[in-house]
């Protein structure tokens, strides 16, 4: 799918909270092998923070780089598997919260991992179709997992927020076009009331997760002509290191490739943060000319793809904090801590 | 009593197969055997199955079996007995052409493991073991590999590197096999990195979840030779029973169901051990392998793995077994796991067994274990002309 008129980036941040758990201490809690372990330590929200805030600090972030008035916002979209809210829009308080106006449209979108590049995807053709202006993406999470549950080993909090516009010669970076593959393929999912979703352990993997990127990815390529060589980066969703590592592989990316945006093994699997704060990552150390390939993924089940080119030096007087900043401000916590924090302890 | 032949083979893939059912698999792997064999009718069905009722809720599998392949009004039986399901079900079938109760039989072997949790599969395998003393505890089907793993070590002063050996073995003949679950090459540094399952046992020692299907035709050998194919004939097929209970065996390290299932198999062969060229055992871990593999009396107990390093079960070794990779390598899909394997020995008989043929064979040995060692079945084919 390509835009009809050019969008691009103006603006972008990126927001992990400043605790940590490491993950051998969960597997110190649960009797289990260091050497399983696919994350080294995963980022944890404090006790006062949700998906909505950590969408408010990511949002701040990504206005302040772009110097746009919040009130020219035409749409606000957030992709999340934690909304604080069963019913109400998370959109709405991040809205207010930095200052947009009321004449905007708002929704939260929900397809597991892959809410924040359905926001984002969606902005960008209400700005090619110049019904708005701008529009802001985010995709965030307080990633929920089971105690002891594999999934407890690399789930994390955090987000991205992308403020989308027309491309101008002041926009970060463009969109060349996307693609979306999305089949009914339950991998993993969480049904209303419940806490911590289920999943179906191997099945998550050739026919879930590698199936939809690989679709997705190879359909993008196809539709713009390019082979994995005409990128500089690819961005994959990040849900333990083995599975972006070897779709890249598959693909046909080196490590080299994909290395600047594999944030898992010091930040652990943000949901539909994930792809997202490894896209903020890449951005921090990209250069003007330079292809960013990025494919998120949703259980459930489905892929976004997106080119995106450089456009201007990303990094060059960003008055907001890296990503690598971000990852290296952070205090240590133990299990009891983090269980609190999760509220993992219910009374 | 008639001779018995064995006139059509096939059989499915064996791996991951999220987008076949139970009743695809079925349909694939008994085609390719009635195409094999020539024929479009049968007499009757049997089919072979362990764990249907627990993970895909779906009992009455022989007359399913029997409807899904289109063949209406015959009889279909369906039999378990853990994961010689398979070799039972051909047992049964080549007693009705024996006995002249039948003259064309189909054996279907058919399981779907993947569909279910590592968990849940772990659960409905140890129905396999006794409830009320054994699987109560909470111990596994890898836990009592492991249990019989450290015990023959320390009985036998055994290196555990030389039993994880026969999982080397397994996967260098299993990358020939097109069939094959795990068609990567491992070397024992693989091994003993891979994660621990159930102390000492590594996890590249043990099969996993795998679905498949493997079906075969039998018929009286005089019938086989109007057909179009090379007949086999079945020399012998016998089963046996151990004490349930693994820990009331006097040695734990001995399965006397196979040892017996394999005297009463050689009797009515009329044959010597010398005069087997394959071997298709139950590898479902390492340990099963090389006690399976004294247990049939091919190598004395306790010298199993040295038999194994020394390079005698290659392809072109002194004893050529598992030649198409064995549980481990070709995949366990449980109750098609004993199909699968004479459908093996067949190839190897017919000289159609590919990268992995065995030179010279005129007579191959299947051997599949129920639970650990309380069933035991044990097969001879041959083609002596």
């Amino acid at each position: 799918m390509k835009p009809s008129k050019n969008v691009g980036i103006l603006g972008y941040g990126g927001y992990i909270p400043v605790y940590r758990v490491k993950t051998s201490e969960i597997a110190r809690i649960w009797g289990r092998d260091d050497d399983y372990l696919q994350a080294e330590e995963v980022a944890v929200a404090s006790m006062d923070e949700d998906s909505v805030t950590m969408a408010v600090e990511a949002a701040r972030y990504a206005l302040k780089r772009a110097k746009v008035n919040p009130e020219e916002i035409g749409a606000i979209y957030i992709g999340s598997e934690s909304k604080p809210y069963a019913v109400k829009s998370s959109g709405t308080i991040v809205a207010e919260a930095i200052g947009a106006s009321p004449n905007i449209t708002a929704a939260d979108f929900e397809f597991a991992c892959k809410g924040g590049t359905e926001a984002l995807q969606t902005c960008i053709g209400l700005v090619a179709a110049r019904m708005i202006k701008y529009g802001l993406a985010i995709g965030v999470d307080t990633a929920q997992a089971a105690p002891a549950d594999e999934l407890e080993y690399t789930v994390a909090c955090g987000g991205a927020a992308f403020l989308v516009g027309p491309k101008t010669e002041n926009t970060i970076a463009y969109f060349e076009g996307s693609t979306s593959y999305v089949t009914d393929t339950p991998d993993f999912w969480r049904r209303a009331e419940e806490p911590y979703p289920s999943h179906a352990g191997r099945f998550t993997g050739e026919p879930a997760y590698f199936r939809h990127i690989i679709n997705a990815a190879k359909n993008l390529m196809d539709e713009l002509g390019y082979k994995p060589e005409d990128f500089d980066y690819a961005v994959f969703h990040q849900p333990n290191f083995k599975f972006p590592v070897r779709a890249g592989l598959m693909l046909g990316f080196t490590r080299k490739q994909l290395e600047p945006g594999l944030l898992i093994p010091s930040l652990g699997n943000a949901y539909a943060g994930s792809a997202l704060l490894g896209l903020v990552a890449v951005l921090d150390v990209a250069k003007p000319g330079e292809r960013i390939l990025l494919a998120s993924y949703g259980s459930g089940s489905g892929s976004d793809a997106f080119s995106i080119v450089v456009q201007n030096n990303p990094s060059k007087g960003n008055p907001t904090p890296f990503i690598s900043r971000l990852l290296s401000r952070k205090k240590y916590i133990d299990y009891a801590e983090y269980a609190k924090y999760r509220r993992k302890i219910v009374f | 009593m008639r001779r018995v032949a064995v006139v059509g083979v096939g059989c499915t893939k064996v791996g991951e197969l999220w987008d076949k059912s139970l009743k695809d698999l079925v349909v694939e792997s008994a085609t390719k055997a009635l195409d094999d064999a020539g024929i479009d009718n049968i007499d009757v069905v049997y089919v072979g199955n362990a764990l249907a009722q627990i993970l895909q809720n779906q009992s009455n599998l022989g007359s399913l079996v029997a409807d899904c392949l289109g063949f209406e009004g015959i009889p279909a039986i369906s039999v378990e007995a853990a994961d010689a399901s398979g070799s039972l079900a051909f047992h049964e079938a080549y007693k009705a052409v024996k006995f002249g109760w039948a003259d064309k039989v189909l054996v279907v072997g058919v399981e779907k493991m993947s569909d279910s949790s590592s968990e849940e599969v772990s659960k409905a395998l140890m129905t396999f073991e006794d409830q009320d003393y054994v699987a109560f505890t909470g111990i596994t089907q890898a836990g009592i590999h492991a249990l019989l793993l450290k015990f023959y070590m320390e009985k036998f002063g055994v290196k555990h590197e030389d039993i994880a050996m026969f999982a080397v073995e397994a996967h260098k003949k299993a990358s020939k096999n097109p069939y094959a679950q795990f068609r990567n090459l491992i070397k024992l540094e693989d091994i003993f990195r891979s994660p621990v399952v159930a102390d000492p046992l590594r996890l590249l020692e043990h099969t996993t979840l795998a679905d498949g299907s493997a079906s075969l035709i039998l018929c009286p050998l005089e019938e086989a030779k109007k057909l179009k194919l090379q007949p086999i004939e079945v020399l012998a097929s016998s089963t046996a029973t151990d004490r349930f209970f693994l820990h009331e065996r006097a040695d734990m390290l001995t399965f006397n169901s196979t040892v017996k299932a394999a005297e009463k198999a050689f009797k009515e062969a009329k044959i010597s051990r010398d005069q087997i060229d394959v071997v298709e055992t139950h590898d479902s871990s390492t340990i099963l392998g090389v006690i399976s593999l004294e247990d049939l009396g091919f190598v004395e107990k306790g010298k199993g793995a040295n038999f194994v390093v020394e390079g005698n079960i290659t392809i072109d070794g002194r004893l050529p077994t598992n030649t198409m990779g064995g549980l481990k390598g070709r995949g366990h899909p449980l109750g098609a796991t004993g199909v699968y394997q004479l459908v093996e020995v067949v190839w190897q008989l017919r000289g159609e067994a590919g990268e992995n043929q065995v030179k010279n064979v005129k007579v191959g040995l299947t051997h599949t274990v129920g639970g650990v060692g309380s069933f035991a079945s044990v097969n001879i084919l041959g083609c002596l002309g």
